[in-house]
């Protein structure tokens, strides 16, 4: 079973042996409000952690995701050029946003896992 | 993901709340910063479903937070004339003009609405200037015209093609109304003030409503076939698609009537007469055109852009900047407007923004984006 962490910029990242899917969480989404484009990387590009990896444009705002992991994009997820709503509909399932390689495994050790990420949503409102 | 600080588009420090303030927390409107009040950006609907039903049928919006100003004086229309350049005598009983009140330079200080009471001049001015406003107003009209600040009323938007119709429930014969002309109306008993106008590009009303009266009067409202709640986003997109000017963004006291491309709002009159502060550099552009020029700018991706992108030509060479820009809802894509220079401002023109790195693609087009449903008789 794959092992989904969340992170303090509310994204999510699921790894899948040497490979991670990134998306955003759904408390993420609510607060964004309808999303009408996403920025998405180019394959090949390398990431650190904590890198900007490109922006989110709600009708409210520009909001900028960040690389949770260390590692190199695979791909991206087209579908979201022509549906960027999916990011509003499905954020953790369908509307990932990039894949990337694991480039250090350690990392994951610092993210939190879902009981801990509710955890720190209960403590937002 | 960072989208916890993207509401804040102001900073100020909030002190301030409208008489709607708990009927807005009660529907669930996600309580925003802005021009010194607390406002919903938003209801639970969101901006995208706000914004689609005022174009389809009628929007509720609380924009108390603007200042409502009285001036009593024989030669009010005069004296208001000589700090902007609309021609306020000739603004009719129950009539209402737009208009800006214009700096020695030229710029804009703030921009209006004046209507002609009868008795007295009502206007209308922008939250985040009132202070201000209402300073410049004691100051230059002293002695002449009393000015009286009517923060006891609160003002209240109805906007969509079901406006007429929701508010003729209440207050029959409002339909009839032309665009521009204020009518004094009860509803539910309470003597409101309603003028035919807005800032949406649709048809529909501002109401005064006395401020301890606002919440029964909006209920009132809401309670109407086709009335949902609308917040400060949806306003922001609709003006947009509208064309219509957010002062502070697309205009301010750097930019001068001619160059906002606000000559419509200058009477004949006043264009040749002059008499307002900066007459000298508005009619000199006038005759001889500006350097600049507010357009609309399409792009032709999907990418919005937002407000202080720089405009560039296709030798990337700097030739202007965005002033407002996002997604337009009835467009069904990125729209935005901005100043280039007037070499660029021809409709059809083809320019670029530069966003994180990327070159944008956009067309000058002719505003607004959305054909205005306004209310002609």
């Amino acid at each position: 079973m794959a092992d989904r962490r969340y992170t303090e910029d509310h994204e999510w990242v699921e790894i899948d042996g040497s490979q991670a899917t990134v998306g955003i969480s759904n408390h993420a989404q609510e607060q964004l409000g309808d999303i009408v484009f996403v920025d998405l990387p180019e394959a090949d590009t390398d990431l650190a952690k904590g890198d900007e990896v490109g922006v989110i444009e709600s009708v409210k705002a520009a909001s900028e995701y960040y690389a949770p992991i260390t590692g190199t994009v695979v791909e991206a997820n087209e579908a979201l050029n022509d549906n960027p709503a999916l990011l509003n509909s499905n954020p953790e399932d369908d509307g990932w946003i990039f894949k990337l390689t694991v480039g250090e495994a350690s990392e994951l050790d610092g993210l939190m896992d879902e009981a801990a990420y509710k955890e720190l949503l209960s403590t937002l409102d | 993901m960072s989208p916890d600080k993207s509401d804040d588009k102001t900073g100020e420090q909030v002190t301030l709340r409208t008489p709607l303030y708990d009927l807005h927390v009660e529907l669930g409107g996600k309580m925003v910063p802005f021009a010194g009040y607390e406002l919903p950006i938003q209801y639970p609907a969101g901006i995208m479903t706000e914004h689609k039903h005022t174009r389809a049928e009628a929007s509720l919006f609380d924009v108390s937070h603007m200042g409502q100003v009285r001036l009593d004086g024989d030669d009010r229309a005069a004296a208001l004339e000589a700090i902007l350049p609309a021609d306020v005598q000739g603004i009719k009983p129950g009539a209402i003009r737009y208009s800006f009140f214009t700096s020695p330079a030229g710029g804009i200080l703030d921009d209006l609405m004046i209507t002609n009471g009868g008795d007295c001049l009502y206007l209308v001015v922008n939250g985040a200037c009132k202070v201000e406003d209402l300073a410049h107003l004691r100051r230059e009209l002293h002695g002449k015209v009393e000015v009286t600040e009517l923060s006891d009323l609160a003002l209240v938007a109805l906007q969509g093609p079901k406006a007429a119709a929701a508010l003729a429930q209440l207050a029959p014969g409002v339909e009839d109304m032309a665009f521009m002309t204020v009518r004094d109306i009860l509803i539910d008993g309470v003597p409101c003030r309603a003028s035919r106008s807005g800032y949406s590009g649709e048809d529909g009303y501002e109401i005064s409503i006395p401020a301890d009266k606002a919440e029964q009067v909006a209920r009132r409202l809401l309670a109407q076939e086709g009335v949902a709640p609308a917040g400060l986003g949806a306003r922001d997109s609709l003006r947009l698609e509208a064309g219509l000017c957010l002062y502070g963004h697309d205009i301010d006291t750097t930019t001068t009537p001619v160059e906002a491309a606000l000559t419509w709002a200058i009477q004949k009159r006043r264009r040749e007469e002059g008499g307002f502060p900066g007459a000298d550099i508005v009619q000199d552009q006038l005759a001889n055109g500006a350097p600049r020029k507010r357009v609309g700018l399409k792009p032709l991706g999907r990418a919005p852009i937002r407000e202080g992108v720089s405009i560039v030509n296709a030798e990337g060479a700097n030739i202007g900047t965005i002033t407002s820009g996002g997604f337009g809802p009835t467009a069904g894509g990125p729209v935005a407007m901005g100043y280039v220079a007037s070499a660029y401002a021809a409709e059809g023109t083809e320019v670029a923004c530069e966003v994180r790195g990327k070159i944008l693609p956009c067309q000058v087009v002719k505003l607004p984006f959305v054909k205005p449903n306004y209310y002609r008789g």
